[in-house]
């Protein structure tokens, strides 16, 4: 009878166990941690009507490049998608897309309608790659240097002022060779 | 200079603490009355201690010295005064710095008002809570100085984060904290009354106050995270589930059953053991909730920059608390004698019966917060426990704790009688059918949780006022009788009369937000127009505007109600300079009705704007509710037992007859 009065006690314990455990684990590494690191290994299909997907491979061609996530269902994605088409004119960089748990459908009739400035989109249908990129939410948009490491992250749509301060110098300082100031 | 006389005065404060923690205690033991008498001022000269340092450290955030680390990483001079005095607890050190503070206050407080306590009992009771105020102190001076200097001093300061700049979050944390805090002062008379070895109702009157005290603060902290969540987040929602929310919320759930079986205790003088366990819960899901928040184990939106010393040091600190007093009560608590019995069915059997649901249901939110680190630490998988989870775990906790308060009040003490008490609530039944039959009415779909949650909320506010009615004997006597009876009423009566009628309005407020809130989200033109519910949105234009500290970029709405329009309303998205930060600024109008919401984001006039419209019907009422049962906790607080303290013998008695 007695007994009954440790259980809150061994209850504790275990959660004290736990805790402890959980301490010696970082949950905040999993973004940052990408930052520096090579992409993941990934091979994706095209979408509908396109000739080619997107793999790892083609993001390590010794020039620098902005990888989009993207879904025709978002709607700050449509916001963002004039500046992608104004960074396509410029020609810095090519322009990659994920896109990100889409009907293809929805999404040949989205690039029609207002553009398609990406060199090569691959299909997420399942969304698993976008995971292994660490995507939150659509959109984000990374910047890859020459050789497939991951050189800034962008979470959200991007604005006009993004675009002049942070990816573009980026992209300019990367195609230099030089070490960039540009805080990500 | 200034500084250091704060951290001066931390440090004495510590010393104190320590023996106002150590000396009483072996002086109660041994019977040493002159180490028994040094408690209250020990406690007393905490307060002014700490009360100086927290001073210090408001007076280096008002006057903007950078050369103060904790300043200089936290405020800046383009700040607006008020941001820069509560911006003292809106980082790590500042709200350790507050939480002290706090604990100081409610030390003094009781040295003051326990006068009336056995001499033992007070010393072991403030004796524990120095014992508190020792390991936070030594937190803070060890691992997280809100003195250190840094040189050379910037020029400007990192400044708060704009999110933070916001009166509802001006005011959260101390709230919240006077609540937190606030349980530590029953969780002292609990391991207190371990120690003695003597639980009783009289324990119980004065345990009551301190918890109903904090109980209220904390409802009301939730409260304003809430109502802060839902108009500065601008995603529309009052609620996330999320891990710091849940913090908050474990201990309002046991505090809420602690506030209800110190009832029992205090009038039936059984169910004591429990109680204490209560006690000892309430406070320890404090510590964890703080724990979680700063030691980084669980991600969270809000939770605070962390430190892994700091983890370590809460978690031994977390360890020794609950640890200790969890020991102590498997030692102690079977030797504590209950003296009432009680058939189920009786006042004491449904408030046993909430005590349950109550601490299931803080346990199910406990094991939904720890279970995405649990797993991470078995198969490394991430995962997020969402809402899904803790609403279908929830819902059908709190429905027949719902039912069952109206019923409750209806029992008599010791042995009930469940067909009478229904026989009163007939009114209520017939409210629930009214309620059914304007839930379907209205209602397309006929979902089974919005008829629930009218259903539930309709039984509860009728059941309730019959209960009251019954007390008064509205209607069954003169109305002279009726408004002798109400005056006479003890405050404790009135208090849970309209804590419960609270409830019912929270109920209410859920159950209508969510089953006709209206949103939509497009891209949106000047001139375009949005049909939202049975309004409409025109998008007028947008236009910059500059603050003190930051550029906006601010949108014109008209809302038009059959052609007409009833407001304007002004959403917008700021710029802040220093820390360079984006914010949403919703413009909601509230009503009783419904509130109207407007959000903008990302465009530009080519494009258009990525906008979202809301109408939401008695969302308010959330808010509202929380605040009406927080009310009713201060009424019950007014009650004049409480007021004399340890009412003499006859008042007692008097008191009880009343009831």
């Amino acid at each position: 009878m007695r007994l009954t009065y440790l259980i809150p006690l061994l209850l504790f314990v275990l959660i004290g166990i736990g805790l402890a455990v959980g301490l010696t684990l970082k949950p905040r590494e999993i973004p940052s941690a990408l930052i520096g690191k090579p992409v993941p290994e990934f091979q994706l299909p095209p979408i509908q009507g396109h000739e080619k997907g997107l793999a790892t491979t083609d993001l390590k061609q010794g020039a620098p490049s902005v990888v989009n996530v993207f879904a025709s269902w978002c709607v700050p994605c449509r916001v963002e998608h004039p500046l992608f088409m104004a960074l396509r004119r410029d020609g810095l960089a090519p322009i990659y897309a994920i896109n990100y748990k889409d009907k293809p459908a929805d999404v040949a009739k989205w690039l029609d309608q207002l553009g398609d400035p990406f060199t090569q989109i691959g299909a997420d249908l399942d969304g698993r790659v976008s995971i292994d990129w660490g995507v939150y939410g659509v959109p984000e948009t990374f910047i890859i240097d020459g050789q497939g490491r991951i050189a800034c992250k962008h979470v959200g749509p991007l604005t006009d002022w993004d675009l002049d301060n942070k990816i573009r110098p980026l992209l300019r300082d990367l195609k230099a060779g030089r070490k960039s100031d540009v805080k990500c | 200079m200034i500084a250091e006389l704060g951290h001066i005065a931390l440090i004495l404060a510590l010393t104190l603490a320590l023996v106002q923690g150590i000396l009483p205690m072996i002086g109660a033991a041994r019977g040493i009355g002159n180490w028994i008498a040094l408690a209250p001022p020990a406690a007393l000269g905490q307060a002014v201690l700490v009360a100086f340092a927290f001073g210090c450290l408001m007076y280096a955030h008002v006057t903007s010295d950078f050369s103060v680390l904790n300043v200089a990483e936290n405020s800046n001079t383009l700040k607006p005064m008020l941001y820069k005095i509560t911006g003292v607890w809106g980082n790590h050190e500042g709200s350790l710095m507050l939480w002290i503070f706090i604990l100081a206050i409610f030390g003094a407080a009781m040295a003051i008002f326990s006068r009336n306590l056995p001499a033992t009992l007070r010393a072991r009771v403030l004796s524990v809570q120095g014992l508190i105020g020792v390991g936070f102190i030594a937190f803070i001076l060890f691992t997280s100085n809100p003195f250190a200097r840094v040189l050379p001093p910037p020029m400007e300061g990192r400044g708060l984060n704009p999110l933070l700049q916001d009166p509802g979050l001006a005011f959260h944390p101390p709230f919240l904290y006077l609540g937190y805090v606030g349980f530590s002062v029953a969780f002292a008379f609990a391991v207190a009354a371990l120690i003695e070895g003597r639980v009783d109702s009289a324990w119980a009157r004065w345990v009551r106050p301190w918890t109903l005290a904090a109980w209220c603060f904390l409802t009301i902290g939730i409260a304003l995270g809430s109502w802060w969540a839902y108009y500065e987040l601008g995603w529309g929602g009052w609620w996330y589930w999320d891990p710091v929310e849940n913090a908050s919320f474990m201990p309002w759930l046991a505090g809420t059953a602690l506030l209800h079986s110190a009832i029992v205790v205090e009038k039936r003088d059984t169910l004591k053991s429990w109680t204490i366990l209560l006690a000892i819960l309430t406070f320890s899901l404090s510590l964890l909730g703080t724990f979680l928040v700063r030691s980084g184990v669980i991600n969270s939106v809000h939770a605070f920059a962390t430190d892994p010393t700091r983890g370590v040091f809460i978690l031994i600190f977390l360890s020794i608390v609950v640890g200790g007093s969890l020991t102590l009560y498997a030692v102690r608590a079977p030797a504590l004698q209950a003296v009432g019995v009680f058939a189920p069915i009786s006042r004491e059997g449904a408030l046993l019966l909430n005590n349950l649901l109550l601490t299931v249901a803080a346990a199910a939110v406990l094991l939904g917060t720890l279970y995405p680190m649990a797993l991470d630490a078995l198969t490394g998988d991430k995962v997020s426990v969402g809402p899904q989870y803790f609403n279908t775990i929830f819902i059908p906790l709190m429905a027949p704790l719902l039912a069952a308060v109206a019923i409750g009040p209806m029992l008599a003490w010791k042995r009930g009688d469940l067909a009478a008490a229904l026989r009163q609530l007939v009114p209520a039944a017939i409210a629930v059918a009214v309620a059914f039959a304007i839930g379907l009415l209205l209602l397309d779909g006929r979902s089974f949780m919005t008829l629930l949650g009218l259903g539930l909320a309709a039984w509860l506010a009728i059941g309730t006022l019959c209960e009251w009615a019954l007390r008064v004997k509205l209607f069954a006597a003169p109305a002279a009788e009726t408004l002798r009876r109400a005056k006479g009423l003890p405050r404790s009566a009135w208090g849970m009369t309209v804590a419960h009628l609270g409830v019912a309005v929270v109920v209410l407020g859920i159950t209508v937000s969510q089953t006709w809130q209206v949103e939509v989200q497009q891209v949106m033109k000047p001139g375009d127009v949005a049909k939202v519910g049975p309004v409409e949105y025109r998008f007028l234009d947008v236009s910059p505007v500059k603050g003190p500290n930051y550029t906006a970029r601010q949108g014109r709405f008209e809302v038009l109600r059959d052609g007409e329009v009833i407001r304007e309303m002004f959403p917008a998205q700021r710029r802040y300079q220093q820390p360079p930060m984006e914010t949403t600024e919703a413009a909601i109008r509230p009503s009783p009705i419904a509130d109207l919401y407007a959000v903008i984001g990302e465009g530009d006039a080519d494009r258009g704007w990525a906008v979202r419209l809301y109408w939401k019907p008695m969302v308010s009422l959330i808010w509202l509710g929380a605040l009406i049962m927080a009310f009713g906790g201060f009424l019950s607080l007014s009650d004049r037992r409480y007021r004399v303290g340890a009412p003499a013998r006859k008042r007692v008695t008097a008191a009880a007859a009343a009831e």
